[in-house]
């Protein structure tokens, strides 16, 4: 090709590489600064370097009550699991029977349903916070997994997606699944159901990550250790110390943190940005 | 579209418990908002007066409603165009090189899986004004660096935090807009001897617009509603109000000063803004943007 030019292709790789080194700076002091002991952290600048503490901060934060969290972080990753897997599992759930029911019958009402469910799109939980906070609240669901799950199982996401994808599936299909006596419930779970396993990985990864990233609803719908989430616990962390902050405590907890959603998005890459590309374009 | 005809109840059993949840969940609490803006309660839940549109005029008669006005308008344009010019930048390189553009995706890609509030944990730990690698390099450059002190430096923590977080994002996106740019249009226009820089603004930018346009949307939505957790566990509004955006003020009022009517009041102008800034964004950009 001729418009091509070697010493901008090598550029190009410098700067770019340069952009990786910058990015994963942030994670690198993470991992150094998580095998340091406070003393020797507040020696000077954050070490670029490993300390002599290895894997002790991490074995302590996950075996031991950490500071004022009165809970060690095996806890929190545990309901942080609980509640991303439960967000991601359910959403799924009834979206996939919703997104059924409406592409493939016909009954009264079948717009307005469709309509309602739309319009959830357009409302982050994060505006609507105070009375849905309310409504947890006089229900009961302070300080428990069905509280941390389903107020933001609520948006309609997921149903269009499926929706989406129900549309494309030849009418062929369906009728031959009835000429041959199958039912609504024998056509949704053998044919509909394994035609639609990438599409159900791809929304798992969007919304295991979306489950375990929250910050506002746990925050809120928490006051109890027992059902915090570990992201959540992290400002609980940076604030309790009086006098010095315990960096090395914050970041082994940070990395426990990210661990979980990064390395689901490594191994489900290829579903991921399917997913993305699919979700919101 | 071929349908089940003779099922009455199945298609309702299928959709109750969406319906359930949605209900619930979404619309009670949409519909409570809407009604709260128009009462005082007292903090105590003993009692409500109607006091009508009063709430709305206190809100919109405060200094500091629009205060945290301008500083949201500061901290989403400073994430959505830094987020989307250093993707745009790296992805316009990877595309380049077409040996590894693979790869770097691979390896950029990443920081999307990092929780906003994640993300300023670690920033706020790089720009610790004690032990900080990068207030470090700042003060030998004679730069003072305490964003538990300095509001326009706490509002650049969490405004670097958020852009590292959702570049990854943008980059994907970008990537794949300029992939599937047809390379011999390029060629064609290096043959007639126009440089990158000049193929880069007569081609590949217009053909990028329709994904810019979508990227825009999606970072101001971003940085609007998602970076609460970077700011609550960095700057927590903090210092003197200087990183309280809009968000972090229904919030506040709400939960901290329990100020209820305010708060709603709040969430429904809000509410109206993202509706207003997602028309204009449509019915202005949309014409110029060619599809």
């Amino acid at each position: 090709m001729r418009y091509r030019r070697r010493g901008l292709d090598i550029a190009s790789h410098a700067l770019l590489i340069l952009a990786l080194i910058a990015f994963c700076l942030p994670v690198w002091l993470a991992i150094t600064a998580a095998t340091h002991d406070q003393a020797s952290l507040y020696t000077g600048t954050a070490p670029l370097w490993f300390g002599s503490e290895g894997l002790d901060n991490f074995r302590a934060v996950l075996t031991e009550p950490v500071g004022r969290l009165g809970t060690d972080v095996t806890r929190l990753l545990l309901n942080s699991t609980v509640m991303a897997l439960g967000i991601a599992l359910g959403k799924i759930a009834i979206a996939i029977l919703a997104a059924y029911a409406i592409v493939f019958f016909r009954f009264p009402l079948r717009r307005l349903c469709f309509w309602l469910i739309f319009i959830t799109l357009m409302l982050p939980v994060e505006v609507r916070i105070m009375p849905t906070y309310k409504v947890a609240a006089d229900l009961g669901l302070l300080n428990s997994y069905v509280g941390l799950i389903l107020p933001l199982i609520a948006s309609a996401t997921a149903t269009f997606l499926f929706r989406q994808f129900y549309l494309t599936v030849p009418p062929e299909l369906l009728e031959a699944a009835r000429v041959d006596g199958a039912g609504p419930w024998r056509f949704l779970k053998d044919i509909l159901l394994p035609l639609s396993t990438t599409n159900i990985a791809a929304l798992f990864v969007i919304m295991f990550l979306y489950g375990w990233n929250q910050y506002l609803w746990p925050l809120l719908i928490t006051t109890e250790s027992d059902h915090m989430t570990i992201v959540v616990s992290l400002k609980r962390l940076l604030s309790s110390a009086d006098n010095l902050v315990p960096w090395q405590t914050v970041m082994a907890t940070a990395l426990l943190a990210m661990l979980p959603p990064v390395a689901v998005i490594v191994l489900m890459q290829r579903y991921f940005v399917k997913g993305l590309v699919d979700a919101e374009k | 579209m071929a349908t089940f005809q003779r099922h009455r109840v199945t298609p309702w059993l299928l959709l109750a418990p969406q319906l359930a949840v949605v209900a619930i969940f979404f619309f009670w609490p949409a519909a409570q908002a809407m009604l709260q803006a128009f009462y005082v309660e007292d903090p105590f839940g003993l009692g409500r007066t109607f006091v009508a549109f009063e709430n709305f005029a206190r809100v919109l008669a405060s200094a500091e409603y629009y205060r945290a006005l301008g500083i949201t308008v500061t901290f989403s344009a400073g994430v959505a165009l830094g987020a989307m010019a250093l993707a745009l930048l790296l992805a316009v390189l990877a595309d380049r090189v077409i040996k590894g553009a693979g790869a770097y995706k691979a390896l950029l890609i990443w920081p999307y899986a990092v929780a906003p509030a994640v993300a300023g944990v670690l920033w706020g730990f790089m720009l610790d004004p004690e032990l900080g690698l990068i207030s470090a390099g700042l003060g030998a450059l004679d730069i003072d660096w305490n964003h538990q002190l300095n509001g326009g430096q706490a509002m650049a923590l969490v405004v670097m935090a958020s852009i590292w977080k959702q570049m990854s994002y943008n980059f994907v996106f970008f990537l794949a807009g300029l992939q599937a740019i047809p390379r011999s249009l390029l060629e064609a226009a290096a043959i007639d001897g126009a440089g990158p820089w000049r193929r880069f603004w007569t081609i590949t930018f217009p053909l990028l617009s329709p994904t810019s346009f979508f990227l825009l949307v999606m970072n101001s939505v971003y940085a609007f509603f998602e970076t609460f957790g970077t700011i609550d566990a960095t700057t927590a509004g903090g210092p003197g109000g200087a990183t309280r955006t809009l968000v972090y003020k229904v919030f506040e009022d709400g939960f901290i000063g329990y100020d209820l009517g305010s708060s709603a009041a709040q969430s429904v102008l809000l509410m109206g803004l993202v509706g207003l800034l997602t028309l204009l964004q449509f019915r202005y950009l949309e014409r110029r943007v060619q599809y």
